[in-house]
């Protein structure tokens, strides 16, 4: 997404109005959150995004790593990033897809779709809010543009889960952690396979000589989806 | 040389190591620096033995024998590729699925490696090719003269290596060794839509994921005598959380909600259809 200078001014303007008005924080929060959950729906649903109408991100989120409400959130985060950006394939697919890639990449979208929804109720009210992304650099109408961002939201969540299962300290969490991350390790295959035939484990994903696959600290995963991710993420007790 | 990089990635993420491995920080340090030195083939060795090391007369019962049981089912798959790729020609095996079939065999010799390794004197004893009976006891005559049944005893072997990782998460956990299990759980899954994959470029009806049978049944591999390895698959609620058009998203059907989350299986079960293919 492009911004106007002046956008940009506008924006820190309205930023600006929100602080001066000494809000409190937590409500302050609530505001962000429901300007990111706003942003996100528009994000999905229209292709022609508005530089002004982005919310003040500077609250942003906390996965807070202290217990396993952190690990679920931090899970959380990830698949709602997945899940918005499979609701805009999916609802537009590049032309270049084939019938067998349109129903695919539906069905991608509806399990990314679960396991957010799925995080979300398991939360409850510890959930974080909706995160604002920006696939700015996603080129949504080309077909090679798309699997690549694909393939790199699959590796990277296969890394984080394989990172995160030490962290999680209730059986019910890991096992359920280990549900998904082969599903994500199968999409990942599925988009590999697409992008060069016989990739679904290369090297640069599994080790040649451990046939290990990878596994990323939170740290680094999100440095990693930062650039997709509008909303800021803070990180504590990691 | 990437067994470096997994130990500090260990290190990273499992803060315990340190506390573990504080008494013998030298020995450690010792070990990180042969690393570097020793060579590429006698690295599982040498990571085994950091291993002992680190968890040494520690390491509990049923971790050792968590390890022993993936150790196990890595010698299955290891022997079943292997045979394959030796015998190609026999399979019809050429081009591209050759090259896939040995990518997945040298995993699978790799991963050997690496639970052998870390076992050490604790490993179950080294399993030959001549120990296992592929064809389970007559259930698959031709799994190495006929390509669609090499590849759907081959998926059912990914499918169950899989779920049987998932199986032992819990004895793992806060253990070092569950990361190096969900690395290794990964690329099984990696390896089950490849083969999946391939099973649906020679005309067979089947997705990369496991999804519903016929009649929302739990078993989508086409193959009846493959049921015990997909029991349970067609589970669409987690948690108590029903999946199935969870929150208003109606495009969440039960096929779906059964695709998005793989199941585990429990030990005694995945040993009763290994078993089949064991001497």
């Amino acid at each position: 997404m492009k911004t106007e200078p002046g956008q940009e001014l506008e924006m820190l303007q309205k930023e600006n109005s929100i602080l001066t008005a000494s809000l409190h924080r937590r409500s302050f929060l609530q505001y962000a959150g429901a300007g990111a959950a706003g942003i996100a729906l528009i994000a999905a649903g229209c292709k022609k995004d508005h530089g002004n109408d982005m919310p003040p991100v500077n609250g942003g989120v906390t996965l807070d790593f202290k217990d396993d409400f952190g690990v679920l959130n931090y899970a959380y985060a990830l698949e709602q990033l997945e899940a918005a950006f499979y609701i805009q394939v999916a609802s537009n697919p590049p032309s270049g897809f084939s019938a067998i890639e349109k129903q695919y990449f539906q069905d991608i979208q509806y399990h990314e779709i679960a396991h957010r929804e799925f995080f979300k109720n398991a939360l409850g009210a510890a959930a974080i809010g909706s995160l604002a992304v920006d696939f700015s650099t996603i080129n949504f109408t080309d077909r090679s543009s798309v699997l690549n961002a694909a393939k790199a939201f699959e590796d990277l969540g296969v890394a984080a889960y394989n990172g995160a299962g030490v962290r999680i300290k209730t059986d019910a969490y890991l096992v359920l952690a280990g549900k998904i991350v082969s599903v994500e390790a199968r999409h990942a295959a599925y988009i590999r396979d697409l992008i060069s035939p016989g990739s679904f484990s290369g090297p640069d994903v599994v080790d040649a000589t451990t046939g290990l696959d990878q596994a990323l600290t939170p740290d680094k995963v999100l440095a990693a989806a930062g650039k997709y991710i509008k909303t800021k993420v803070n990180v504590i007790n990691l | 040389m990437n067994i470096v990089n997994i130990i500090e990635e260990i290190e990273k993420v499992d803060g315990e190591i340190y506390e573990r491995l504080s008494p013998r920080r030298s020995a450690m340090k010792d070990f990180y620096n042969m690393g570097k030195k020793v060579a590429m083939a006698a690295m599982p060795m040498a990571l085994g033995s950091m291993f002992t090391k680190a968890y040494g007369q520690s390491t509990p019962s049923d971790v050792t024998a968590t390890l022993n049981f993936a150790l196990t089912l890595e010698y299955l798959e290891y022997h079943f590729y292997n045979h394959a790729v030796v015998n190609a020609s026999a399979i019809a095996l050429s081009g591209a699925a050759l090259t896939a079939i040995t990518t997945i065999r040298d995993h699978e010799k790799a991963h050997v490696a690496l639970l052998a390794g870390a076992l050490g004197s604790a490993a179950i004893p080294v399993k030959a090719y001549t120990d296992f009976d592929y064809t389970g006891k007559g259930t698959f005559p031709n799994v190495f003269s006929d390509y669609g049944t090499f590849l759907a005893v081959a998926q059912a072997f990914e499918d169950t290596g899989v779920r049987a990782y998932k199986g032992q998460a819990t004895v793992l956990k806060g253990n070092a060794v569950l990361t190096t299990a969900l690395q290794i759980h990964s690329v099984e899954a990696r390896h089950a839509a490849h083969i999946r994959y391939m099973r649906a470029a020679s005309g067979v009806s089947i997705k990369p994921w496991i999804s519903l049978g016929p009649g929302g049944s739990s078993n989508d591999s086409g193959v009846p005598a493959a049921d015990p390895v997909y029991a349970g698959e067609n589970t669409t609620s987690q948690a108590n959380i029903n999946i199935v058009g969870i929150n208003g998203n109606t495009g969440i059907t039960a096929a779906a909600a059964a695709e998005c989350f793989d199941e585990p299986l429990a030990k005694a079960d995945v040993l009763t259809i290994a078993g089949l293919f064991i001497k």
